[in-house]
């Protein structure tokens, strides 16, 4: 079916609500990467195949759809069924047929398989009231979780390419760019830069091409919200995109994503030969001037072609390595072209804004970062997910109200942010709120949204020491100050971590960092030191412990921690199966001895101790 | 060690014959024989005239190509931060020290492969193992090599 006019499309949004009011009832089986990991491909199968054998009342084989990650990704498996929003956690196979029979058949709810609060056993029902999803507004993430990323008509059913088809009857490109100048959106990738004043810049260079590239790259440690995005809803990227080519003026682009996202690649592939079908990218599309054309390009792995011009060399084929930008990439891009690059969640968020207007997007969000940010919740927190808020919600009501705090009755120690670009802030910081600005002026940023929560049993020393590796294994080795500075200063914070350095190290890993800072070539290396100079501006006397008393006080680095069996140990030679030095000796039923000459301190012991038996000291 | 030479030739075929195509043949060389072969490089540099210097430089500058053949198993331990912060180390340990492997070591009878990743994504279930392309969540350390020798 070829789709030419905004008409027709209208004509076809009718049809496809039609025919999924139709079922009565849906069930959506969460196939993002946390559920897939616990085997709910196994569950949708079960679906299917216990659907065809025989029929339910009211129940078509239709009705089960995979969708992309709904978020509660701690509670996976999870199996939701429309209408009512009723949310199945921790659904096991053996569980479907049960599910069909009473939820289905019968209307019934399945108590033991509903999400209960681990703080007072309330049981929610509809998923839409449970904490971790009632504080959330979501706008990037609006169709994730609730729609086959493959059927076409799931995302026009809920309002899929209206924002596209609203820019090429009522709008002129001009008007598309002040809309989204107006409504004060600005780039989810991290440098917040506004999206429509870089959308006017490149429209207002004279050339004969430009180019429009999606960032998929998505190298921030901890952050999967992009993932979600292209696997869960990519329709929602190119609509963004499309957008943005009449706004601007391009015919070709690109989507890059990274290497380790087989299945992004896979959907958006799919998502892109449809929408080509379908007539929304091509030639004229929907019976318009405007033709448009996009491609995949696929990372090599480096976390470098996160950055813009390294990015566009790797599009182009090449090495990639950064320019310096005197000219920004806005003017001479890919090719040497005019291009915008914007990220995954940005443009994501751009047929909502020109669907509902940029004041309703000024309305939600703060003044100077509007609109909503998405966030993946990980680490030392119990509702680990994909989240989306509203700009301006503070640190505490993120972690405390949708991630329901610490686990295992920890204390919360510091959240990191911006990946290696961005620091670590500590307890007495929760209330600032989250925007572009606050999160900058406080030491770390906003990044693209990895939210990493640490428990008191993290080291801010060894966590920065961790961020320092991992940017000296990616800088690419063009300048000099990325390349050899950030090898120093991974080499003194190993020091420190080791309890060999001294306070004059210390002063000098600081001058050290300034210099990089100011000569880097690329955002890699200028905010490189960020993790280290975070964590000595909050957590000082950490660093202070490691130097002067050779101690660790988050009880994380080796060279500074002894682990110790204590008497409550039952003799069940867990930890003695699993220490990879042999250190640890006893017999069955018997109280277990760790030989500190030849124990390396790895901590396995610990963690398979299910008796409390082993201190840190 | 031989590779068939028809897949090479099948492979740059596929794909658009200009010096920008290269970093996505040589994808397609990595998933067909689990590395570069020298031949293969060649034979693409000659063909998209990109010289071979500097396939050899993309070869090595992109964490996805591998010059030497891995194993019939690739474990891939994730370093992600949530990963890190949840004992990724502990898990790397027991792994290296079951298949006597450091990370980017292949084992002589080309059984497995060991590697470390930045990060896959899938932080919400930290620390990560991926044995091929089969993701293991939660793992705790003396699980890992069962995981490992299952699949």
């Amino acid at each position: 079916m070829h789709i030419d006019t905004p008409k027709k499309l209208e004509q076809w949004r009718r049809d496809c609500r039609k025919r999924q009011d139709s079922l009565k009832k849906k069930i959506l089986v969460c196939l993002g990467p946390g559920c897939l990991a616990n085997g709910s491909d196994k569950i949708l199968d079960e679906f299917k195949k216990v659907l065809k054998d025989k029929k339910a009342k009211d129940v078509s084989l239709e009705a089960v759809k995979k969708t992309g990650c709904h978020g509660f990704c701690a509670q996976g498996p999870m199996v939701v069924i429309e209408p009512g929003g009723i949310f199945y956690a921790k659904v096991k196979k053996s569980n479907v047929a049960e599910i069909i029979e009473k939820t289905l058949e019968k209307g019934e709810i399945i108590d033991k398989l509903l999400y209960s609060d681990p703080d007072n056993g309330h049981k929610y029902t509809d998923y839409k009231e449970i904490p971790f999803y009632r504080h959330q507004v979501r706008i990037s993430l609006r169709n994730c979780g609730q729609i086959d990323p493959d059927n076409i008509e799931d995302y026009i059913a809920r309002g899929g390419y209206a924002g596209l088809a609203k820019v090429l009857t009522d709008l002129r490109p001009k008007e598309v760019i002040e809309t989204i100048k107006k409504s004060g959106l600005r780039g989810r990738g991290g440098g917040g830069f506004p999206t429509g004043r870089k959308w006017e810049s490149c429209a207002q260079i004279e050339a004969p091409i430009r180019y429009v590239i999606c960032n998929g790259d998505e190298g921030d440690p901890g952050a999967f919200m992009d993932r979600c995005i292209m696997e869960g809803d990519p329709h929602s990227v190119l609509e963004g995109m499309i957008i943005c080519a009449y706004a601007v003026g391009s015919r070709e682009g690109y989507i890059y994503v990274r290497e380790e996202y087989p299945l992004a690649v896979i959907n958006l592939q799919k998502a892109i030969e449809t929408a080509r079908e379908y007539g929304f990218l091509g030639e004229k599309i929907l019976g318009s001037d405007l033709s448009f054309d996009i491609r995949i390009s696929r990372g090599g792995g480096a976390f470098v072609c996160g950055e813009s011009s390294a990015l566009m060399k790797s599009v182009a084929g090449e090495v990639g390595e950064p320019r310096a930008k005197y000219i920004r990439s806005v003017q001479k891009g890919l090719h040497d072209q005019p291009t915008v690059l914007n990220n995954v969640e940005t443009f994501a968020t751009v047929p909502v804004i020109i669907d509902k207007g940029a004041d309703w997007f000024v309305s939600i969000g703060t003044p100077k970062s509007t609109g909503t940010k998405a966030f993946s919740l990980a680490g030392k927190i119990r509702n680990t997910g994909l989240i989306e808020i509203p700009m301006g919600m503070t640190l505490r009501e993120i972690i405390y109200n949708i991630g329901g705090g610490i686990p295992d009755g920890r204390e919360f120690k510091a959240v990191q942010t911006g990946g290696p670009s961005g620091g670590c802030l500590p307890a007495d910081k929760l209330d600032l709120p989250v925007d572009f600005d606050t999160l900058t002026k406080a030491g770390s940023m906003m990044g693209s949204g990895g939210m990493i929560i640490m428990d008191d049993r993290t080291c801010p020393v060894e966590v920065a020491r961790y961020f320092l590796e991992f940017l000296v294994h990616e800088s690419c080795g063009k300048c000099v100050p990325c390349r050899e500075g950030l090898l120093q200063l991974y080499k003194y914070c190993t020091k420190i971590t080791r309890g060999e350095a001294t306070e004059a190290d210390l002063a000098l890993m600081e001058r050290l960092s300034k210099t990089i800072v100011t000569a880097s070539l690329c955002g890699l290396g200028q905010s490189g030191p960020n993790p280290f100079l975070s964590t000595v501006q909050y957590f000082r006397d950490e660093y202070l412990a490691h130097i002067r008393d050779r101690k660790c006080p988050g009880g994380v680095c080796r060279e500074l921690i002894q682990y110790v069996i204590n008497d409550k140990c039952t003799g069940c030679m867990a930890c003695l199966s699993v220490c990879p030095v042999g250190a640890i000796s006893g017999e069955k039923k018997k109280l277990h001895v760790i030989d500190q000459d030849k124990c390396d301190a790895c901590g396995s012991c610990h963690d398979v101790c299910t008796f409390a038996a082993i201190d840190i000291k | 060690m031989n590779i068939d030479m028809n897949k090479v030739t099948e492979i740059l075929e596929r794909n658009p014959k200009e010096p920008g195509a290269i970093i996505a043949v040589l994808q397609d060389f990595q998933r067909e024989f689990r590395y570069l072969p020298v031949p293969a490089m060649v034979k693409a540099s000659e063909l998209l005239h990109v010289p071979l210097s500097k396939v050899y430089s993309i070869a090595t500058f992109y964490n996805a190509f591998s010059l030497t053949p891995r194993g019939e198993k690739v474990i891939r331990i994730c370093k992600g931060t949530a990963c890190h912060i949840k004992g990724a180390d502990k898990i790397l340990e027991q792994i290296e020290a079951g298949l006597k492997l450091k990370p980017g070591e292949t084992s002589a009878d080309m059984k497995y492969t060991v590697e470390v990743v930045n990060c896959v994504g899938a932080c919400a279930m930290a620390p990560v193992l991926i044995v091929n392309d089969k993701y293991h969540g939660k793992v705790r350390c003396d699980q890992a090599m069962g995981k490992v020798k299952r699949g």
